[in-house]
């Protein structure tokens, strides 16, 4: 029993360091990316030596983000991985789907303004967050 | 799929906290196998196996 709880234990916090791990990597992500985006319109004034690092760094951190994402859905047990994928599976759908039909309203210009990344990004989250909802609920 | 956990447990007096410990997985993924919502890996079936020191088809019953 003790061999077992001491196991389980080191799984707990490892599950618990996996996701401070994924949120920190998260957080240096978003503000890389604010670096990225408002750096050259308010602090360097475009200057393209300095631009171009700033995305680069915002590159590299993301990759790091995936990795410890990666990490941390390895480290969860085999329900919880189903919830996650079920989710994913779920957000890519309807964002692939909802997102080509986004497009062609903009090619095609049913709607005055320009189909915007960022609305698929917002979108994407959205999905996955109900889908992970949807599945914790499935299963309680 | 059908199961005994909810009565090998009680035999034991476990709590569900306690099954997860044991098997070292969730609480959430021990109710959910425990009301048959949710059917385990192979692997998992084993570590329940052995740890009621049954055989998997004395735990688990197939309704198909």
């Amino acid at each position: 029993m003790n061999d077992t709880k001491t196991i389980h234990d080191s799984r707990a916090s490892r599950t618990r360091r996996n996701t401070a791990w994924l949120a920190g990597w998260t957080v240096a992500w978003l503000v890389s990316m604010a670096l990225a985006v408002f750096g050259p319109r308010f602090i360097w004034d475009s200057n393209l030596v300095l631009t171009i690092p700033a995305i680069a760094l915002n590159l590299v951190i993301g990759f790091g983000m995936i990795l410890a994402n990666i990490r941390h859905l390895k480290g969860l047990d085999e329900l919880q991985q189903k919830i996650q994928l079920e989710a994913m599976g779920f957000a890519l759908g309807v964002t692939v789907v909802v997102g080509l039909a986004y497009s062609t309203l903009d090619v095609t210009n049913v709607i005055p303004f320009d189909a915007e990344i960022s609305n698929l990004v917002i979108l994407v989250a959205l999905t996955y967050l109900a889908g992970v909802l949807v599945g914790q609920r499935r299963y309680a | 799929m059908k199961n005994r956990l909810k009565v090998l447990r009680a035999e034991r007096d476990w709590t569900q906290a306690r099954l997860a410990e044991e098997l070292d997985v969730s609480r959430q993924t021990a109710n959910a196998i425990e009301k048959g919502k949710f059917d385990p890996s192979l692997s998992l079936a084993f570590r329940i196996s052995r740890l009621f020191g049954m055989r998997i088809e004395e735990i688990f019953e197939d309704e198909g």
